[in-house]
């Protein structure tokens, strides 16, 4: 500290760089990504309880709600923030959603696999389209925008013509039954801190079901996920030393290769990472709905890059970070079920998804001007 | 053990039918600024890569402190100690001073399987060698983008020596500044080379080179018009060999001609 305050000190003396001005804290706080995703999931919040503070979207079972589909949006949101942070988009995370369903699906019903054996080998088909995806990226240098598009009708169409194939129908129903006793199913489908709600409910604190069991009766899985993908995303970014090879991979390619840092390595790992996410997204829904269906997951990865755009990241790479893109899918999945219990009508979900994310680029643009402004 | 730190002897490149380098000889000493002059196309980027490990020269040898070398990858040049500073830096302008300062090397703590950057450690280091070139890093946890073009480019050089640079190759280290920041460049590697470092300055301006370098190798289309101490040549000389006299020379003579033309 004291080298800094003499060097400020001398430069001042020499009158050399009077421009040189204390930053303000405000400024700090401008410098972080997820400024404009705070505000943002504030503002929502203080909408939402003025709106529909007494009409149940609080209450225990209204919060779960909505906090289960932020939870899964932002499962899929932070891997897909974590790979534009790093220079790559995936557009074929809503086809790997519905892949993975039916990888589950159709081994459990079909060939009868245990449930747990069908869920690794889901998880293993999304390491090799993943590790396909970033290959195909660094080797061919072609945009990631185009090679995932192309594995998006790929994995859509495949889905589909294998179930129709397999099952003669586009749903796999009938897995409810397979997660009882199963070694590895409980990690997606239990819900936890049931305990805690039975309390809650025989204290009379949350709303009760007539046979005096609890409406909400636990933590989703979804959110028990997002939340430690959530630190464990933001622990990776900040704290290690491949968090510093993801920006610099996004931030400027030929650069960071100059020093060592292997881009292809980072970029290959990242899509594999959107892919695993997918399925962990998959899991739980398939799960929870006891059925795969091929369409499951449409439209899921332009959800997913829009939360990470509202959460601060550039669409350009080498910016952005992953409580920001929570919070992202936190803003996403409060308006979608709060505006239930406003007025409103549902239909105008999608213009607010629109207009919030216009919103947050145009935000964005100004920051990184402002952190990149040349002195 | 030679006078010399590094001997770059007869170093020729081909690249099919083209010679891009024929028989060109440098040696540097330790403390030693070589300025490297050429114009455009005369073969200086070429000779860089060579020098960094980018390229196998097809004839002749590299010596470093006495040992003949071969470079198979740039990261063989950098673990010997030659320390290439390429005009685009390798710095990302969305990213702190100590992330671009340690970009691919960083720190680590902690247990196996748990390693963590040690950040703090990396911004004390970062500062304490940004202070030491007098550039007052306000929070090594600032974007890069925020500093001016003449402390990118020493915070690059900083961190070459750093990380164990003997030899720094600089690829135009000046070419895109003022005359303030190209000066404030020019003191930092100066400095460096006074601490023992040897210094190849790669340049195609006679006017930055000239006050900083020991000595002078002319490239001119792929060859070595000869290396010159500074006693033994003048600007104006330098300046001419670098084809960019005579050229200037032809210049000036069409103008008039042109003047003559048009006044009639």
């Amino acid at each position: 500290m004291s080298v800094k305050s003499e060097s400020i000190q001398s430069k001042k003396d020499s009158g050399q760089d009077e421009r040189l001005k204390k930053i303000s804290p405000l400024r700090v706080l401008l410098n972080r990504p997820e400024l404009g995703a705070l505000g943002g999931s504030i503002l929502v919040f203080i909408f939402f309880g003025i709106v529909a503070g007494d009409t149940g979207m609080f209450s225990a079972y209204g919060t779960l709600n909505f906090l289960d589909v932020s939870a899964n949006l932002g499962i899929i949101a932070i891997a897909a923030a974590m790979l534009m942070i790093g220079g790559e988009f995936d557009l074929s995370i809503g086809s790997m959603i519905g892949f993975a369903g039916i990888c589950i699906a159709i081994p459990a019903i079909y060939w009868g696999w245990p449930l747990w054996t069908s869920i690794i080998f889901a998880f293993a088909m999304a390491v090799l389209i993943g590790y396909f995806n970033g290959i195909m990226v660094v080797k061919t240098g072609l945009p990631s925008f185009i090679v995932t598009l192309a594995m998006l009708f790929i994995l859509r169409g495949a889905t589909l013509a294998i179930t129709r194939l397999i099952t003669g129908r586009t749903q796999v129903p009938g897995l409810r039954v397979l997660i009882e006793d199963d070694p590895i199913a409980w990690l997606f489908a239990t819900d936890t801190f049931q305990w805690l709600f039975t309390w809650l409910g025989s204290m009379k604190l949350i709303a009760l079901r007539t046979d005096g069991t609890p409406l909400a009766t636990g933590i989703p899985p979804s959110v028990i996920w997002f939340i430690a993908l959530t630190l464990f995303a933001t622990w990776i970014l900040m704290k290690t030393r491949y968090g510093n090879w993801i920006f610099a991979s996004g931030g400027d390619k030929v650069g960071a290769t100059n020093v060592g840092v292997p881009v292809g390595r980072v970029k290959i790992s990242l899509f594999i990472g959107t892919a695993v996410a997918s399925t962990i997204f998959a899991c739980i829904q398939v799960l929870d709905a006891g059925s795969a269906d091929t369409m499951r997951g449409t439209l899921k990865e332009l959800e997913a890059i829009a939360a990470a755009v509202v959460g601060g990241c550039l669409l350009t790479g080498g910016y952005g970070s992953a409580i920001g893109a929570a919070l992202g899918a936190i803003i996403f999945g409060t308006v979608s079920m709060g505006i239930f219990y406003t007025d409103v009508d549902t239909d105008w979900f999608k213009v607010f998804l629109g207009a919030m994310m216009l919103i947050a680029v145009v935000f964005n643009n100004y920051i990184r001007k402002k952190v990149t402004e040349t002195k | 053990m030679s006078e010399y730190l590094v001997q770059f002897n007869n170093i020729s490149k081909f690249f099919g039918k083209v010679i891009a380098l024929k028989d060109v000889t440098m040696k540097l000493k330790k403390g030693e600024i070589m300025c490297l002059l050429g114009d455009n196309g005369a073969g200086k980027s070429t000779l860089i890569k060579t020098l960094a490990g980018v390229h196998k020269p097809d004839e002749g040898e590299i010596i470093f402190e006495d040992q003949k070398i071969v470079f198979d990858s740039p990261r063989d040049a950098l673990d010997i100690g030659i320390g290439t500073v390429y005009q685009d830096l390798a710095l990302v302008s969305l990213m702190s001073v100590t992330r671009n300062f340690f970009m691919g090397r960083e720190p680590q703590k902690g247990l196996p399987f748990f390693k963590t950057f040690d950040i703090e450690k990396a911004n004390t280091i970062a500062a304490e060698r940004m202070g030491q070139i007098g550039i007052d890093v306000r929070d090594p946890s600032q974007a890069v983008g925020t500093m001016s073009g003449g402390e990118r480019q020493c915070l690059a050089i900083s961190r070459a020596i750093y990380f164990g640079a003997k030899v720094l190759v600089l690829d135009e280290p000046t070419s895109a500044l003022g005359v303030h920041q190209a000066s404030m460049v020019l003191k930092y590697i100066v400095k460096a080379a006074s601490q023992g470092l040897a210094v190849i300055l790669i340049t195609h301006n006679v006017h930055h080179a000239y006050p900083v370098g020991n000595s002078f190798t002319v490239l001119n289309r792929g060859k070595s018009m000869g290396t010159f101490q500074k006693k033994d040549i003048s600007r104006e000389k330098l300046l001419s060999m670098m084809a960019g006299g005579e050229e200037l020379d032809k210049l000036e003579v069409e103008l008039k001609e042109m003047d003559r033309i048009e006044n009639n």
